[in-house]
């Protein structure tokens, strides 16, 4: 079953055309990475399916609904659904991290206040953090700050994540235990979009690899076939770039 | 110089200083209202708020305060709409209120900058954050956002209270018993040109230089946090 589907997705800004028809299906259970040059549209794409980004036209289906259907579905409830990770982390800095984990849970799912704080600690378990309940933002790491900000995210029981660039504000040293959590995820059966630079997991873990260049997909499939044998010039190029950092 | 006067007069000073401090409070505290709609009006998507306020902050902050103030004090009950006409501890409550009114509309539109600019400097990732979680926009606003304005808000708005209360000696013009009305009404029963008017002029500054040292106190207390 395809948990989303985009159909004919454009973005402008402006004049900018970013994004360009874009068509791509998510199974459910499936871990899609996009990867791509800078300025191709990644993040933006990743945006538009939690509508952060409002599409120009087009259209998304999740779970058989229609995110754009605003009369019949509420968009806020939609994102319930959708967790998604920042590059920047983004945890709330004014509160301590059981008060992000637990505050999305309580104010919007009406779960009582010692239920969310026990479903707070078991994924502060799950993500190795155990001991940093109450520690501030300020007092974390980029790497435990990333994490506290997916176990944010899942506490609100999403069927979809969907993360930005991850890793890409973390000190090398920290990549490793964030890639970590995304993988146990992904064992799991959770549903991903990763948009990543890291080329070495997107061949691990995901079961599809999606390569953006100027607002177009140019190429996708399984991540053997993309990073052994691309077809797109474009997409030789890319990966013959990023993949001699390696 | 001679402030002899003072043993006859100081209940004047006490009570314009209340008065004026009183006006000031109610000013600031209205002010504030209006601003933080002002403030949301401003940064939200939907153009026809945004130009109210925009217009609303210009001519407020384009035109000046005396203006304003005759134009609520004599334009309003022009218009039928008639300030109460009673004393209370003394004060007109009618003329007291024209003031509130117009010092409030006044400093509204500087609140609004104020909290504008403090809702704009907190990163736009935490509003994201809080929206991708599914918070609708008023409860991230409340929640997320203004909390951390705040820190950036509250020294900004402690220096507003410092302009109200000097602007403030403004509406001793429409006959309210405020420092500046009672200073001068000291001045003309004693024929003391000077003197009552230094010892006004004293009291303000005690009061706004204590205020700017609170403010300060409060600036390093939210820097350190
Ligand atoms: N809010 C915005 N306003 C205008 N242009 C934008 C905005 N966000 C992104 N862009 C532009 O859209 C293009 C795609 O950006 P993005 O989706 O961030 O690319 P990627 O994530 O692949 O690096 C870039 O040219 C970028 O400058
Ligand atoms: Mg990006």
């Amino acid at each position: 079953m395809n948990m989303i589907e985009i159909n004919k997705l454009n973005k402008y800004f402006g004049d900018l055309h970013v994004l360009k028809d874009i068509d791509l299906k998510v199974k459910e259970g499936e871990v899609v990475s996009v990867i791509g040059p800078s300025g191709s549209g990644k993040s933006t794409l990743l945006r538009c399916l939690n509508r952060l980004e409002e599409p120009s036209s087009g259209d998304i289906i999740f779970e058989d609904i229609s995110i754009m259907d605003d009369e019949q579905h509420d968009i806020n409830e939609l994102r319930q659904k959708m967790g998604m990770v920042f590059q920047q982390f983004n945890l709330f800095n004014h509160m301590n991290v059981m008060e992000n984990i637990t505050l999305a849970p309580i104010k919007l799912k009406k779960i009582n206040k010692n239920e969310a704080k026990k479903i707070a600690l078991d994924l502060l378990e799950k993500v190795g953090l155990l001991n940093k309940a109450d520690a501030y933002p300020s007092q974390l790491s980029g790497g435990q700050k990333q994490r506290i900000a997916i176990a944010r995210a899942l506490a609100m029981s999403p069927d979809v994540m969907l993360f930005d660039e991850p890793t890409s504000a973390l000190d090398p040293e920290m990549v490793g235990d964030v890639l970590e959590v995304m993988k146990n995820l992904a064992a799991e059966g959770m549903t991903m979009v990763i948009v990543t630079h890291e080329m070495s997991f997107a061949r691990d873990v995901a079961d599809r690899v999606v390569i953006m260049d100027a607002g177009n997909i140019i190429e996708e499939g399984n991540p053997k076939k993309i990073f052994n044998n691309p077809e797109h010039p474009r997409a030789k190029d890319f990966l013959s770039r990023v993949l001699n950092l390696f | 110089m001679d402030f002899s006067f003072l043993a006859d007069y100081k209940g004047f000073f006490i009570r314009g200083t209340q008065i004026t401090i009183l006006l000031a409070f109610f000013a600031v505290l209205f002010g504030i209202l209006i601003g933080i709609v002002l403030a949301m009006f401003k940064i939200s998507s939907n153009k026809f708020l945004k130009g109210i306020a925009s217009v609303y902050i210009e001519f407020i902050r384009g035109t000046p305060l005396l203006v304003q103030l005759f134009i609520i004090y004599y334009g309003l009950p022009y218009l039928g709409i008639e300030f109460p006409d009673f004393p209370l501890f003394g004060q007109n409550v009618g003329d007291f209120m024209a003031g509130v009114i117009a010092m409030s509309v006044n400093s509204g539109a500087y609140v609004a900058e104020i909290f504008r600019a403090g809702i704009q400097a907190v990163d736009k990732g935490q509003m994201e954050a809080a929206r991708s979680l599914g918070m609708p926009y008023l409860m991230s606003m409340k929640k997320i956002i203004l909390p951390q304005a705040f820190k950036n808000i509250l020294p900004a708005l402690g220096n507003e209270f410092i302009v109200v209360i000097k602007e403030s000696a403004i509406v001793s013009i429409i006959g309210i018993h405020d420092l500046m009305y009672n200073a001068d009404t000291v001045r003309g029963n004693t024929f003391k040109p000077f003197a009552p008017l230094i010892v006004a002029a004293v009291i303000y500054f005690v009061i706004t230089f204590t205020l700017s040292k609170f403010v300060g106190l409060l600036e390093k207390r939210m820097d350190t946090e």
